[in-house]
């Protein structure tokens, strides 16, 4: 049997909580605030994440790339 | 611009040529034979489809995807990329295996981290929510050992004997290309069929809101009945030549063997081509699906557990012609009775061909069906 998942606490303002509740409970599709809070953070998370990724490639690399590119008529 | 890739970066593993001498070094240690599914598999893991797997999943992964759909590292991945090995294998962390094919050429070279066994009825169920051996994936879980080698592709040998080289690109050909042509939102379509004109019009509907279509063919084991590969590429060839504009289309086939996991399969789906660098995934009635396993429309539903996925999915429904409207529809702008409508079936398109027939120009393009009329073996027997 796989393990469930490894879980923490994270205190938000009791006032916010009220207000999730509040919006879940308009048949959202969330079962609970933690549910709800998880969504958004991995939303906002992976939004600056990917912000900060390098270009994967050197101009080498895009050389090399181009040249098959063009050798099989996609360039 | 091209989407960053799944987990961050594309992976890059040293390839070189199946030669003896090239590849001398890789016949050393353990050896175990991979069939040919699994060395497109490494292929893909080699040239970061993958991403960011270098290899194949250790038991803490495993277990994470098959209970939260996710990584440990909390990535989004639904389906588990496991080496299934013989029962008796056995190694230990830090050894050196040989995986050859057939022929006992190597296919590459991975570095043990750990040999565990998982439960294959578990994995039947969580996976495609089914024990049904009828299932096709189901069936190839059944017939695995269970007994599974996890770790990091060292070494790979490059992929020979494709007969479709020259329309195979991998994520970082594909991204430099996409560049090239200046796009920034990039559909990718993926698909297992020869195209009728239900398959055309999602493919153009999607591509009036983006720059580039990318249209991404599955190639490889299939079940009797489906299209060959041979008859997929031509067709496709054929469509795109005579009814795309050039610079809003690239056709480039993917090797991978379909799971029909349905809904867990169409988020994997959107991965690898999110790795190939698309911004957009055309997703359509019954993705990935199979018989009855799996609602029409479940593929959609599952797309709103990841909204930090990296690749948005446009949810398409099925396109028909309409007599009434005198054109192609779908449900959402059509107000006709089904009476009214002709559906694109692929089993009505499949027994047309088989018996010499034509389908209809509402049904397919003349062009494309004529090229699978003249194919030798366009179906899978």
């Amino acid at each position: 049997m796989a393990p469930k998942s490894k879980y923490t606490t994270v205190s938000i303002p009791v006032t916010l909580q009220d207000r999730i509740e509040k919006l879940i409970s308009k048949k959202t599709g969330f079962k609970s605030v933690s549910d709800y809070v998880t969504y958004v953070l991995r939303e906002v998370v992976a939004m600056h994440e990917t912000k900060e990724i390098p270009e994967p490639f050197t101009s080498e690399d895009v050389a090399e790339i181009k040249e098959r590119l063009t050798a099989l008529g996609y360039l | 611009m091209p989407s960053v890739p799944h987990g961050g970066r594309l992976v890059s593993i040293e390839q070189v040529e199946q030669t003896p001498e090239k590849a001398k070094d890789m016949l050393e240690g353990q050896k175990i034979t991979v069939p040919y599914e699994t060395r497109v598999t490494i292929f893909n893991i080699a040239n970061s489809v993958f991403s960011p797997l270098c290899g194949f999943m250790n038991l803490a992964d495993y277990e994470n995807v098959l209970e939260n759909m996710r990584l440990v590292d909390d990535t989004p991945w639904t389906i588990p990329l496991l080496l299934h090995v013989p029962q008796d294998f056995r190694a230990d962390p830090g050894d050196l295996i040989s995986l050859v094919d057939d022929h006992s050429q190597p296919v590459a070279t991975i570095e043990c981290e750990q040999v565990y066994d998982i439960s294959r009825k578990e994995f039947a169920m969580k996976v495609f929510g089914t024990e049904d051996e009828a299932h096709p994936g189901v069936a190839k879980i059944y017939s695995s050992t269970g007994h599974i080698l996890a770790g990091k592709l060292q070494k790979v040998a490059k992929f020979s004997n494709n007969p479709f080289e020259d329309c195979t690109l991998v994520p970082k050909e594909t991204r430099v290309l996409f560049n090239e042509k200046g796009w920034k939102d990039i559909i990718a379509f993926q698909t297992r069929n020869a195209p009728h004109i239900g398959h055309e019009y999602v493919q153009k509907t999607a591509l009036s809101f983006a720059d580039g279509l990318f249209i991404n063919p599955v190639l490889g084991k299939k079940k009797s009945g489906d299209f060959t590969d041979q008859a997929i590429v031509d067709s496709y060839r054929t469509l795109t030549k005579n009814y795309y504009p050039k610079n809003s289309v690239v056709l480039s086939v993917l090797h991978y063997e379909m799971q029909y996991a349905g809904p867990k399969e169409a988020i994997m789906h959107a991965i690898m081509r999110k790795n190939f660098g698309c911004t957009h995934i055309a997703i359509g009635r019954d993705h990935a699906g199979v018989g009855n396993y799996y609602g029409p429309y479940a593929a959609h539903d599952i797309f709103k557990e990841f909204p930090d996925l990296g690749i948005q999915a446009i949810f398409m429904r099925e396109f028909f012609y309409c007599n009434k409207c005198g054109g192609i529809a779908n449900e959402k702008i059509c107000p006709h009775a089904e009476t009214d409508r002709l559906t694109f079936s692929g089993t009505k398109l499949r027994k047309m061909f088989l018996s010499g027939q034509t389908p209809p120009k509402e049904f397919m393009r003349p062009e494309v069906s004529q090229v699978i009329l003249d194919s030798k073996n366009a179906f899978v027997e």
